[in-house]
């Protein structure tokens, strides 16, 4: 599943049937192995995937404005993604970055210690160069 | 000799063998300790922990569903800190259950209500999620309704259609508190493999998969003057009705249940018996069809065996599974369908009424009958053949909606002219009994002779074994099936479909050399039915299917080619079998379907 994911960035929903016909196991359980691990999207993502970390200690350090700040700037809610598919909002489990929270993956980037300034600058760095998501 | 450890629950000393659980050592003493997510259908799960109890010496409690009983043991079932423990645990269930019992479909028979009422848990100690969460409600299904904020994830409902169905519908997603039971993709029931056989249902302990029901559309036809309203009750639901009305397991309520739906207001009130061994008329007479052509005509493109088709879970299963043996299939209709297309035709020109202002109610053990009534196909009268399905347990409702003192009643018999039922037309609500029915037929036309076994009781077929083989060598048969002599007719029976499956595997692999093959989608046959009285379990499979055959030993006329109603059907208005207006009402075809 995780080579799917690599290849297609989601797991479709021809894919996941393809996956139980392969291996013989029931298409429900393809899906609900899929949905236990944040990793293995199941719905079309953006280019680029954000993942905030859900867990307490980053809700105590602040997460909640960061994520304001996110949503605020990408017009989107989460579990969403932007019109042009370049951005997709996601929570993660705790992704082991407690002391330096709060903390969210770009793809397979970690940044730490975040503020909703901080946060700013970091997704500028990912909008399209064309100026896609000015505010 | 089976070696047995000694113990000791609450200080008294209990004997039991090895291998039980502390479950049933302490059920073995009238002890109940409360249980959710376990069920004597199902493999143990220990993940609701309302189970626990102490035992001296260990420091954290232990779960008596999942716990083996050890020498030496020492269980306190009901300690202060079982008590304390097992409260909480309930209270925190319920900080996530949305629990307005009073608007709730098992408001009355729901396993968390009642252990909420016996613990008595008044206050709230713990914050309330349910407000926070995402809860979703599937009603799409003519069947079967799914309400997510009924459920405590006990995972009942996922196992049954794992282990009993083999069909995997149901699947746990997401994790922690976003934990959910779904589907594939969380599609509706209706678009994925469901097979609508409501055994999720009959095994869940909440609200939470309940079927979807149709008591109030039925209220409203039944006030209707213009309207009459004609019932048809399936077998199984005679042996199963009583319990939800306050008798025991196994009690046979048939002439109660007429009397108590002729007060209810229906205008006629008929037996799905009579279609049943009209059923026996045209399959037995479709399977002697197949073998001449596959013997005498040396026809190779004969479908051979020949599989049941009353049982529309399995239907819809093979559907899904097997869709490249739909030939096999019998092309008769189910008892019901056959019925409802008789009420509309047969029934209304012998009554003389438009069939436009019939409406045609069946009681049914089964969910997977709303479906069936439903198929598009199933409009061969020129209307809705039937036009809805109750199940045993919505008519205990309406009886007890209508304040009918059901043990007072006295019992009546059915209404005329399609109201006969013989001893082969009840035994379809048990495993094995449209085999023993067809058999009892079959045999006889072709040899002119009883089926050979005492008292007609064809016992091989019966029981509780999951797939059964039986064979029957035909001697001297009279001129016509003068091809059969001496050919060993191979039949299987199989219930709950995970024993269906292992009976298509063997086809599939050539292993098996069967003609005929008895296909019901539960356990037990309809007796264990999806909408049958809750609970059900193997006893109480086994008192049920003890009072159908009890019935069928009861009725003079035991086989289906002697129905007096039957017979005089086929001389007034289908002439024979397999006929021209058989063909057009009786017999149907299937739909493919994606097993993913
Ligand atoms: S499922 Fe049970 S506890 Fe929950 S609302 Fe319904 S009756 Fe009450
Ligand atoms: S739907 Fe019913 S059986 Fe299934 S997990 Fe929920 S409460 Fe248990
Ligand atoms: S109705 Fe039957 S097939 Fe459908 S989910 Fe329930 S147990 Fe599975
Ligand atoms: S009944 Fe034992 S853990 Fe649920």
């Amino acid at each position: 599943m995780q080579g799917v994911v690599e290849r297609e960035s989601f797991l479709s929903e021809h894919s996941m049937v393809e996956i139980a016909r392969e291996i013989e196991i029931p298409a429900a359980d393809v899906y609900g192995t899929a949905t236990f691990y944040s990793f293995l999207e199941t719905k079309p993502t953006g280019k680029f995937i954000i993942r905030v970390c859900k867990t307490i200690t980053c809700a105590m350090k602040g997460k909640t404005q960061v994520l304001f700040a996110i949503q605020d700037m990408l017009k989107i809610k989460m579990g969403d993604t932007t019109p042009d598919k370049r951005f997709t909002l996601l929570e993660t489990n705790c992704l082991g970055w407690c002391h330096k929270a709060p903390a969210m993956l770009v793809n397979d980037d970690v940044y730490t210690e975040l503020t909703p300034e901080k946060v700013r600058d970091i997704l500028t760095k990912y909008m399209d160069k064309n100026g896609n998501f000015h505010n | 000799m089976s070696k047995k450890v000694n113990l000791t629950i609450n200080g008294f000393p209990v004997e039991i063998e090895t291998g039980k659980t502390i479950l049933e050592a302490a059920d073995s003493q009238g002890i109940t300790i409360p249980t959710l997510c376990y069920h004597k259908d199902l493999c143990v799960a220990g993940n609701c922990r309302v189970c626990i109890v102490e035992v001296t010496g260990q420091k954290r409690l232990s779960a008596a569903c999942a716990t083996p009983c050890e020498e030496g043991m020492e269980i306190l079932t009901n300690s202060l800190k079982v008590r304390n423990s097992r409260k909480h645990i309930i209270e925190l269930l319920l900080t996530e259950h949305n629990a307005d019992c009073t608007k709730c479909y098992r408001n009355g028979n729901c396993e968390l209500q009642t252990l909420a009422s016996e613990y008595k848990i008044m206050t709230q100690d713990f914050i309330e999620l349910v407000p926070l969460k995402k809860y979703s409600i599937d009603a799409y299904s003519p069947s079967i309704m799914k309400d997510d904020s009924k459920c405590i994830r006990c995972q009942r409902c996922v196992r049954t259609c794992a282990e009993l169905q083999g069909v995997n519908a149901l699947t746990v997603a997401h994790k922690g508190d976003e934990m959910k039971i779904t589907t594939f993709l969380e599609k509706h029931m209706r678009d994925v493999v469901c097979t609508n056989c409501g055994q999720c249902i009959n095994h869940c302990p909440t609200g939470a998969l309940v079927e979807k029901n149709y008591i109030e559309e039925v209220w409203e036809a039944i006030a209707n003057p213009k309207k009459h309203v004609v019932v048809q009750t399936a077998p199984a639901v005679r042996v199963g009705l009583g319990e939800e009305l306050g008798l025991p397991p196994g009690t046979r309520v048939t002439g109660k249940m007429v009397a108590a739906l002729k007060r209810l207001g229906f205008d006629s009130v008929l037996d799905t018996d009579f279609t049943a061994d009209l059923t026996i008329m045209e399959e037995g007479t479709e399977l002697l069809t197949r073998l001449k052509k596959a013997l005498v005509d040396k026809d190779e493109t004969v479908d051979l065996p020949m599989a049941t088709s009353c049982s529309p879970g399995w239907i819809k299963y093979i559907e899904h599974m097997y869709p490249e043996y739909l030939g096999n299939l019998s092309t008769c209709k189910s008892p019901q369908q056959m019925f409802g297309a008789l009420a509309k035709t047969y029934y209304a020109k012998a009554r003389n009424i438009e069939p436009d202002n019939i409406v045609s109610v069946s009681i049914m053990p089964c969910t997977a009958k709303k479906f069936e009534a439903w198929r598009p196909e199933m409009h061969d009268s020129g209307y809705r053949d039937v036009d809805y399905v109750l199940t045993t347990r919505e008519l205990a409702i309406l009886i007890k909606q209508a304040g009918l003192d059901f043990e007072k009643i006295e019992p009546v018999k059915y209404d005329r002219l399609m109201g006969d039922s013989t001893g082969a037309g009840v035994i379809f609500g048990a495993t094995g009994g449209v085999m023993e029915a067809a058999l009892r037929t079959v045999y006889e036309i072709v040899t002119g002779r009883e089926v050979p076994f005492d008292n007609l009781d064809i016992t091989p077929v019966r029981g509780m074994e999951g797939v059964r083989e039986a064979s029957i060598k035909i001697e001297n048969p009279v001129e016509d099936w003068a091809f059969l002599d001496g050919v060993e007719l191979k039949c299987a029976v199989a219930h709950g479909l995970v024993n269906a499956k292992t009976v298509m595997e063997s086809v599939k692999s050539g292993k098996a050399d069967y003609h005929f093959i008895e296909f019901m989608a539960c356990p037990g046959g309809c007796l264990g039915g999806g909408g049958q009285p809750i609970p059900t379990n193997p006893e109480i499979r086994k008192k049920r299917a003890e009072a159908i055959y009890a019935e069928d030993s009861s009725l003079t006329i035991r086989k289906s080619h002697e129905n007096p109603e039957v017979l005089k059907l086929y001389k007034d208005f289908l002439k024979e079998p397999l006929g021209e207006v058989s063909h057009h009402l009786l017999h149907t075809k299937y739909t493919k379907r994606q097993r993913y």
